[in-house]
């Protein structure tokens, strides 16, 4: 129970905000929305001083409210985002940026590219220039709508052009939204930041008019110039544009390095690893051995039997050849007191046994070679897989008796 | 009536006094230099005095504003004020007799008034600002947001630093620092005067009103009305007439945006009540509500506790003599006796009463009521002995339920009204623009809102908390019996308690650091806290005061006690 009795302005403000606050959480919109309303006389004190002023809060609140509430429409919605585009000049363009998220997420895409391009003509004397990094999204966001536009024209045409028909006015529609897109799309991704969508989007529009170069160009930027922040999607985009256009090895795999140091455990780790395993490069086929080790690291990568099948095939072929086990060595050494009860624990033997048979052989073959014929896992696949009667374990058990000092090498 | 000169127009002796207070001639309307000195010999008017005893009727400007001094403000501030007062069923007389003479007594004191020559009236007013040269030029004019700090209203820099500078680039001669004439004026001399008049001294001079006519309203039920909007007091420029503009400065001076503090009007009044010399206030008698053992009555009833536990009341009231006439009347300037909160008082009783009856150590009451409940169930005629734990049960229910509410409410508070204030007219569309939009949004999002916004504040009640003997749940407990904690003897009722624990041994000095005693929460039985929290929350006023009405009335109870003590120790050290 309260026991101060005092009350003024701002302390029954602060007050009511925290309500609103409880209300939101629990999503109470209803009640949210009483309390609000007492709260927006604060609007006639604006307080400066606060790092956010009564206006911004009603903004945010209110929106909130307004896109959750069971009574209240689009339409009261959009009006209530016009009032507060007026309340704070210097909130303007995020205001509409915010408005336009919505509409988008609503599905008014009409809407939302009208009130886009009503805000990029936007000018009010110093704000214009302080806001301009709001102003950029926003004309790539029309950039990006004007991409959907020449999608939707590109796919017409492609139908056509199956029928035999050649749209004229469509191919030039088509142009004009390309080259509306690609000015705003090409400004954006110029400041450093994280611009997937405008990126992907951009790249498509210069491949389908074959500026490869370009493209290239851009995705190198963006992977590799240091004043971007460190974007594991970059690399992905750069080494899937490399892959489509037919690239080296070489520089596929130079590609994914880097996406490797950054998400040791991203899927196309195992095209990594195939592609190294394969080079003619010693220091590649190191490289290959440490990124399969380190994917499976991963909780995520636990059952994956492909993943396995990896790692099983380059550890067999090291094996046979009998050379450089002390790169198995080397992985393993960080390994060994952890991957047994991770990976190779008997109930993993059996629950893998009954789930995922390759699974199993593959994890088997590897338990073999590193914990040596008697391991716990080693032991219960193979009896399972004898017992079943099936060739390839029968095969396993030979191959890992045979090379059962090689054990003795690794773990020594 | 007292001129006798001949007009020098038409040598008529027909004369008659226009509102500046000079003579013209009923004849011929020729208008005289002379201004009439007044024969009378309790008061001595000027011009403005004239204004406020004619009402106002006044020199209107072009906009259909008139001029108006500060000081006419708060006198219409009171005569709204006591008009809500009756409307709640003040007697009138408190209107025409008592506050406007106690008024014009303040006036006439602090020389704004009814005196030869008022303060402040050879000063030049900074009503008027002309080009922005003239304001820096002089280095005498204190500057605008020095006047603005000046205010103990709370604004916000934004506002006050966007006023003072908009003001600063106005080029034309118009009246922009406040509407009134005195405005800037009555902020810069205020700073020394202790009693400058303020919107919460208002409800010191309604009080002060009501204690002279010992109406059967407390200081707290006062500034309950107060807060629940049934006297003016926020937003009171809504009654101001269209002609009395209020802007600028006026603002800081009228429009308060926080709630009245009870100790704040309470230590101002008796400040009023001395300045102005006020004889010995009537007699608080028996019969009177503030007597203790009235208002006793009513707040265990709204506490819900047993009748008989006023007997007790009673008794302890009679013992220590806090009912006696003297104590209880108020002698303005009397230094010697405390102030008396009648409200607190009357409160502080009954918790003595409980601490007496049921110790409140955190076990006996507990224990009391175990006996109580045991032979509650055996005993079905007759009204049921009183349970220490189903009441508490019962009231903290409530209680817990009230103050959800009030919580509530404080956050739901609304401080604004329709219509909007400006500042100066230069940000006039500015501010109406905003009004509108807040209008706008309050319409949107209210129409959202969970319950339907009740249009007519509820009904003033006296009473907070109500309970009825109607309801068989037992939840009233009015006619419960204290005969389990009660034993005779000798023809007398004693507790059946024989202990009691002194909330402290030894007070502190009130005048050095406020109060007698120091109540910290986590030091006392749980059952205190409570008890103390019950009427603090019935008197909207913090434990620690009622705490210390308390610890005043444990010591006059056993002041002997103490005494003995005191002398005891003392023999034993020889």
């Amino acid at each position: 129970s309260s026991n101060e009795h005092k009350l003024n302005f701002k302390k029954s403000k602060e007050t009511c905000l925290s309500y609103i606050q409880d209300a939101l959480l629990q999503k109470q919109w209803k009640r949210a929305a009483e309390f609000l309303t007492c709260y927006i006389e604060s609007l006639e004190k604006d307080y400066s001083r606060e790092h956010i002023g009564p206006s911004e809060m009603i903004w945010r609140i209110g929106t909130e409210i307004l896109w959750h509430h069971s009574q209240s429409s689009i339409k009261e919605f959009n009006c209530f985002m016009e009032q507060m585009k007026t309340l704070g000049v210097k909130r303007y363009l995020k205001v509409c940026l915010e408005h336009v998220f919505h509409l988008l997420c609503n599905g008014q895409i009409d809407e939302a590219y009208q009130n886009l391009s009503l805000a990029e003509s936007w000018r009010f004397g110093e704000q214009t220039a302080i806001q301009d990094k709001e102003m950029k999204l926003i004309q790539a966001y029309r950039g990006l709508l004007d991409y959907c536009s020449w999608s939707k024209q590109k796919n017409i045409l492609l139908e056509h052009g199956e029928d035999g028909f050649s749209d004229l006015a469509v191919e030039q529609e088509m142009h004009s939204y390309f080259r509306k897109a690609a000015v705003n799309l090409k400004e954006i991704i110029k400041i450093p930041g994280v611009w997937d969508i405008f990126v992907k989007c951009y790249v498509d529009l210069l491949e389908f008019y074959g500026d490869h170069n370009e493209a290239h160009q851009v995705l190198n930027e963006y992977a590799y110039n240091s004043k971007f922040p460190a974007n594991p999607n970059a690399h992905v985009y750069l080494y899937q544009f490399l892959k489509r256009q037919g690239e080296s090895k070489k520089s596929l795999i130079s590609a994914l390095k880097i996406l490797h140091d950054i998400v040791p455990s991203h899927e196309l780790m195992i095209d990594f690893n195939t592609m190294l395993q394969k080079s003619k490069k010693r220091k590649k086929r190191r490289l290959g051995l440490e990124v399969i080790f380190a994917a499976l690291d991963y909780a995520g990568w636990k059952e994956n039997a492909k993943a396995w099948s990896c790692l099983a095939r380059q550890m067999k072929q090291i094996v046979i050849s009998e050379k450089h086990l002390d790169w198995i060595k080397q992985e393993w050494n960080s390994r060994k007191d952890w991957w047994p009860a991770f990976h190779f624990s008997r109930y993993l033997a059996k629950r893998n046994w009954q789930e995922n048979k390759s699974l199993s052989y593959e994890k088997a073959l590897v338990a073999g070679i590193l914990l040596g014929k008697d391991c716990k896992y080693f032991k219960y696949i193979s009896h399972q897989g004898c017992k079943a009667q099936l060739k390839r374990f029968r095969m396993l058990k030979k191959f890992v008796n045979r090379h059962s000092p090689v054990y003795l090498r690794i773990s020594g | 009536r007292d001129f006798n000169e001949r007009c020098a127009q038409c040598s008529e002796v027909n004369w008659g006094l226009t509102d500046g207070g000079g003579f013209y001639c009923k004849s011929c309307h020729n208008v005289t230099e002379r201004t009439r000195e007044v024969v009378n010999t309790d008061f001595v008017a000027n011009s403005r005095v004239q204004r406020i005893s004619k009402g106002l009727k006044k020199q209107e400007k072009n906009d259909g504003s008139c001029e108006w001094y500060i000081c006419e403000g708060f006198q219409l501030v009171l005569k709204k004020q006591v008009e809500a007062l009756e409307a709640l069923g003040v007697c009138p007389q408190m209107k025409d007799e008592i506050l406007c003479n106690f008024w014009r007594c303040y006036l006439q004191k602090t020389k704004q008034a009814y005196c030869k020559r008022p303060a402040g009236e050879t000063v030049k007013a900074l009503s008027v600002c002309e080009s922005s040269t003239d304001v820096d030029s002089d280095p005498e004019r204190p500057s605008l947001l020095h006047l603005l700090s000046l205010s103990e209203s709370e604004g916000d820099l934004q506002t006050d630093c966007s006023f003072a500078s908009s003001l600063s680039k106005v080029s034309e001669s118009t009246s922009v620092y406040s509407g009134s004439v005195d405005g800037s004026l009555y902020l810069m001399k205020s700073q020394k005067e202790k009693l400058r008049m303020t919107m919460p001294m208002t409800l010191s001079f309604c009080y002060m009103a009501l204690l002279w006519v010992r109406e059967p309203i407390t200081l707290s039920e006062l500034l309950r009305f107060v807060v629940e909007g049934h006297i003016p007091y926020f937003n009171i420029f809504q009654h101001f007439p269209e002609k009395m503009k209020l802007c600028g400065l006026d603002l800081k001076i009228f429009c308060v945006e926080s709630w009245p503090v009870y100790e704040e009007v309470f230590n101002k009044m008796h400040e009023l009540a001395a300045f102005l010399d006020l004889p010995r206030f009537p007699d608080i008698t028996e019969s009177c509500f503030l007597h203790p053992d009235m208002l006793c009555m009513k707040y265990l009833m709204e506490a819900n506790l047993p009748d008989e536990l006023h007997n007790w009341t009673c008794r302890v009231v009679k013992k220590i003599g806090i009912g006696e006439v003297d104590f209880l009347t108020l002698t303005p300037g009397n230094k010697s006796t405390r102030k008396v909160k009648y409200d607190v008082l009357a409160a502080a009783v009954i918790v003595v009463v409980l601490k007496l009856l049921f110790l409140l150590d955190d076990h006996y009451e507990w224990l009391l009521s175990e006996f109580a409940e045991e032979r509650n169930k055996n005993n079905t005629e007759g009204s049921p002995y009183f349970e220490f734990k189903k009441w508490y049960e019962v009231v903290k229910h409530s209680m817990d339920v009230e103050q959800k509410k009030l919580d509530e409410e404080k956050a739901k508070y609304l401080w604004r009204c329709e219509k909007p204030l400006f500042y100066s007219v230069k940000n006039k569309s500015k501010v109406l623009k905003r009004r509108q939009m807040v209008v706008n949004l309050q319409n949107q999002f209210g129409k959202l809102s969970d319950s339907v916004q009740r249009a007519e504040k509820p009904n003033p009640s006296s009473f907070q908390l109500s309970w009825s003997e109607e309801n068989t749940d037992g939840s009233c407990f009015h006619g419960h019996s204290l005969k389990g904690i009660l034993q005779e003897k000798c023809g007398f009722l004693r507790a059946m308690n024989p202990d009691y624990w002194l909330c402290t041994v030894k007070l502190c000095n009130e005048k050095l650091c406020g109060h007698l005693a120091h109540y910290r929460e986590a030091e006392f039985p749980q059952s205190y806290h409570f008890v103390l929290g019950l009427f603090s929350f019935l008197l909207r006023i913090q434990p620690s005061y009622i705490h210390d009405d308390v610890c005043m009335i444990e010591h006059k109870l056993f002041n002997k006690k103490l005494y003995t003590k005191l002398k005891y120790n003392t023999v034993l050290r020889k």
